[in-house]
């Protein structure tokens, strides 16, 4: 470990807390490379976005990373097969996702030959790219944030290259227990990550990467450790950190690596960051240099309901009913299912959903918080103390409890990240997390609604504008024929009164 | 297989109130035995009144605002109430007493501003200075602590009994044989009287800091709070400002004129000041809530209790002084907002 010295020189994160990681079960045997699946359900919005755009047809044969449907709109990701086979349907299916439960998927039925694409040309070394050409080439590969955000990488770069940057930043903390996909990542395909890490750099012209990890991770230190004295790439260093829950958010991990504060609304690259998870960062390296598209991730599978936790490389598209099956199976503790962390995951309720780009973990728990044993707010303050970005949470609460809209933005509602750890020390047990998150939905709503009323205002008032200036442009030619009428002299005059005249005569005939 | 649906976060809580609550009753244990030692067995009937009171009081309330009367009465809020009273009220008190502290307590002060989490003001103390104001006769009738180097007459289980019940002693007590001044009323009406600290410290109740018992109960009930400090269910700030907002104006006033002025230590070890540091002002529902808020809030409460002391009328200023804050609690929390991560600070506002 000679140029990965660890450090600590850290800003302030405020709260948090010190959670049970859960991890050993997960970490104790090394990834297991997955068998192809007999169907691949690939979802056609895995990213922050739009939806691709769908451009193969049912029945078609396709390939191993072949692009199946391409990316549409200014923000959105293409998605590539995961394996050859043949295209069954494009339908809804479900999938776990913020809102709803099911989305259009393009299923494929697999052959089980695995045939790949051949590439047109074996891909050029990135640094003959231009950073342009090669934000666009990211965008290519499908390639989206694998930290869980799933922001279309290529986008992501392309709006951190208009700002002043300074820092790269590989987020290789995972602060949530159960999860342990990027520690596995990091001890076993170090060299990728940091290669990710270059190509980044090239891409953004920034001359400094810190990848941060936890410091209870210590094989996967010593593993980035290993590949950077390989690598011997001075603009690359080390970074640990204290394990605190949630230091890997994207806000946070700025925060406590360069003691820069994110502003409210903005982004890492306001205060010069650019944040990529480590497992992007790999991937990106995977497309970049070895030409395969997003369309396999690690993924750990575990919880108290999961016979043989660990984690896998497994096909994105691949249902989680297959993955858990392939991990040994439920035990009788399974009682629920949910995709992502015990803290800010999403539960579903069948185990047909797909496996997509931004499936982290798959978790399988037996305990059940208890629903409606909730006492009032002893005002206890707890829920302020633990809060990273030092809201108040039982304020936040009181005023979600009334709908108060204005008091909500003023106490920070937007600024929420909705870590959950206000709900775990809360001795009232009141749902604080999914009370932010419906008020949030509702003031998103209500924002949608004044957006539409205002469109209607404009469209309404330019509609009156249109009728007004009709209205004044006949009365303008009015008054121009009446104008010529009088210059041209009374002879003029007496033919227009004739024709009025014939023209009333003719009405009061048809009568 | 299907699955139930959920809302993150999926992990249990990891406490709730009744525990906090029963934290707090099992911190006082260590007060309460030394409170039985130096003053007798009333303590354990003040206790037992005033449980039995607030339990009723929390029950019928309950009942008549239609709210699940199992699921909030084992949350042993009301239990900490009667607690707090029993330790506020002086050893002989009679039922009615304390009774009518705990009920006001609990039916005006707690239940008809909304119950558990929304009082303004602290139960316990709203009911206690109703019965000081009310039986201003009773609440300042004190019996001497066990001591052995001093006259004092130690009443049997049975005669305080006899007085809880009926208010009045048997034939062969009589009050003044049994009562004794409080170091905080030695002090208060010795001051008046023209006499200087020094002369008033020698008394043999006075002991060696705040009185004879009333350190050690003193010395107790700091243990008791020093483990809620450790377990977290209190944080530092509240008591910090307790004691420093009371230590150090009398600490000033000492240097500035000892000859009238209470020492440092005695104003932490009399009357009430580490009770209500650790156990009354530390009540959340009542207190301002955030880190700067609650400094603040405790430091008013030390002041205000100096201030009582030092130029009210009662000896001891721990109840007002908390209702005192209790009042100006929304304004502390109204100005005491944190900075919201991500937002602009005042310096950068200005900046600006």
């Amino acid at each position: 470990m000679s140029s990965g010295a660890a450090t600590y020189d850290l800003g302030n994160l405020h709260g948090g807390l010190r959670l049970d990681d859960e991890k050993a079960a997960s970490t104790a045997i090394a990834v297991q490379v997955l068998p192809i699946p007999q169907q691949l359900i690939l979802p056609i919005q895995q990213h922050v976005g739009e939806p691709a755009h769908p451009i193969v047809g049912i029945g078609e044969h396709v390939l191993k990373g072949q692009l199946i449907a391409q990316a549409d709109g200014s923000l959105s990701a293409p998605v590539h097969a995961s394996s050859s086979g043949k295209v069954l349907a494009i339908e809804p299916w479900p999938v776990s996702r913020r809102r709803g439960d099911s989305a259009p998927c393009i299923v494929i039925e697999c052959d089980g030959e695995d045939q790949s694409i051949v590439p047109v040309d074996a891909p050029a070394p990135f640094n003959t790219l231009t950073p342009d050409a090669l934000r666009q080439q990211i965008l290519a590969g499908g390639i989206v944030g694998l930290g869980g955000a799933v922001f279309p990488t290529g986008q992501k770069l392309m709006q951190a290259a208009t700002m002043p940057l300074e820092y790269l930043i590989l987020n290789g903390v995972e602060c949530e227990p159960y999860i342990s996909c990027d520690d596995l990542l990091m001890r076993e395909q170090a060299a990728e990550v940091l290669g990710g890490a270059q190509i980044l750099m090239h891409a953004l012209n920034v001359t400094s990467c810190f990848v941060v990890i936890e410091s209870d991770k210590p094989e996967a230190i010593a593993a980035i450790g290993e590949a950077m004295a390989t690598l011997d790439d001075a603009r690359i260093t080390l970074k640990q950190i204290p394990t605190i829950y949630p230091s890997g958010g994207e806000d946070q991990l700025v925060q406590l690596v360069t003691n820069r504060e994110v502003p409210s609304g903005g982004l890492p690259t306001d205060v010069g960051c650019v944040v990529q998870n480590v497992g992007t960062a790999a991937a990106i390296y995977r497309w970049i240099c070895e030409g395969e598209p997003l369309i396999s991730r690690i993924t750990t599978v575990s919880g108290p309901g999961v016979a043989t936790p660990m984690n896998v490389v497994a096909r994105i598209g691949t249902t989680v009913g297959d993955i858990i099956a392939s991990a040994g199976g439920y035990t009788d503790q399974a009682e629920q299912l949910i995709i992502g962390g015990p803290m800010c995951g999403k539960s579903v309720t069948t185990d047909d959903v797909p496996l997509v780009k931004a499936t982290n973990c798959i978790l399988v728990l037996n305990q059940t918080r208890p629903i409606g044993a909730e006492q009032p707010c002893i005002r206890c303050g707890e829920c302020a103390t633990v809060c990273p970005i030092q809201l108040l949470p039982q304020q936040l609460f009181w005023h979600a409890s009334a709908d108060n809209e204005n008091k909500l933005r003023a106490h920070g509602l937007t600024d929420c990240i909705e870590c959950g750890c206000c709900d775990l020390v809360c001795p009232s047990h009141i749902p604080l997390t999914a009370s932010f998150r419906n008020a949030k939905a509702r003031i998103q709503e209500l924002a949608d609604e004044k957006a539409r009323a205002e469109r209607a205002r404009i469209r309404f008032e330019s509609r009156n504008e249109r009728i007004e200036n009709e209205k004044r442009q006949r009365e303008a030619e009015l008054a121009e024929q009446k104008q010529s009428a009088l210059s041209a002299g009374p002879a003029a005059i007496t033919d227009i009164l004739e024709r009025q005249k014939r023209k009333h005569d003719d009405q009061d005939g048809d009568e | 297989m299907e699955f139930e649906r959920r809302e993150a976060p999926f992990l249990a809580p990891t406490t709730d109130v009744a525990a906090i609550m029963r934290h707090v009753l099992y911190a006082l244990v260590p007060a309460g035995i030394a409170y039985v030692w130096y003053f007798g067995a009333g303590f354990v009937f003040n206790l037992i009144v005033a449980g039995v009171f607030c339990i009723l009081g929390e029950a019928v309330m309950l009942r008549l605002r239609g709210r699940p009367v199992e699921v909030t009465l084992i949350d042993f809020s009301a239990l900490v109430t009667a607690a707090l009273l029993a330790f506020a009220m002086p050893a002989l008190t009679p039922w009615w007493v304390t009774a009518t502290a705990a009920l006001f307590g609990i039916v005006v002060a707690k239940h008809l501003y909304g119950g558990l989490g929304y009082n303004l003001f602290n139960p316990a103390m709203v009911g206690y200075v109703v019965v000081l104001i009310a039986f201003p006769l009773h609440m300042n009738l004190w019996i001497a602590p066990r001591m052995g180097d001093l006259d004092y007459q130690i009443l049997t289980i049975a005669e305080t009994a006899v007085f809880t019940l009926t208010g009045s002693f048997p034939d062969s007590l009589s009050f003044d044989a049994i009562s004794r001044a409080t170091p905080l009323d030695i002090v208060k009406s010795g001051l008046n009287n023209m006499r200087t600290f020094d002369e008033l410290r020698v008394y043999p109740m006075m002991g060696d800091f705040g009185g004879r018992g009333w350190e050690w109960i003193g010395n107790f009930t700091a243990m008791g709070g020093a483990w809620l400090l450790l377990r977290k269910i209190i944080r530092w700030q509240i008591p910090f400002g307790v004691l420093t907002g009371l230590l150090i104006p009398s600490t000033i006033m000492y240097f500035l004129v000892p000859s009238i002025s209470p020492s440092p230590g005695f104003h932490l070890f009399s009357g009430g000041t580490i009770l209500c540091a650790f156990f009354i002002a530390t009540d959340p529902v009542s207190a301002a809530t955030s880190d700067k808020g609650r400094l603040i809030y405790g430091i008013g409460i030390g002041l205000l209790i100096f201030a009582i002391r030092e130029w009210g009328s009662y000896a001891d200023g721990v109840a007002f002084a908390v209702l005192l804050m209790n009042m100006a609690v929304p304004t502390i929390d109204y100005l005491t907002k944190p900075h919201i991560v991500g937002h602009p600070t005042k310096k950068r506002k200005s900046g600006q």
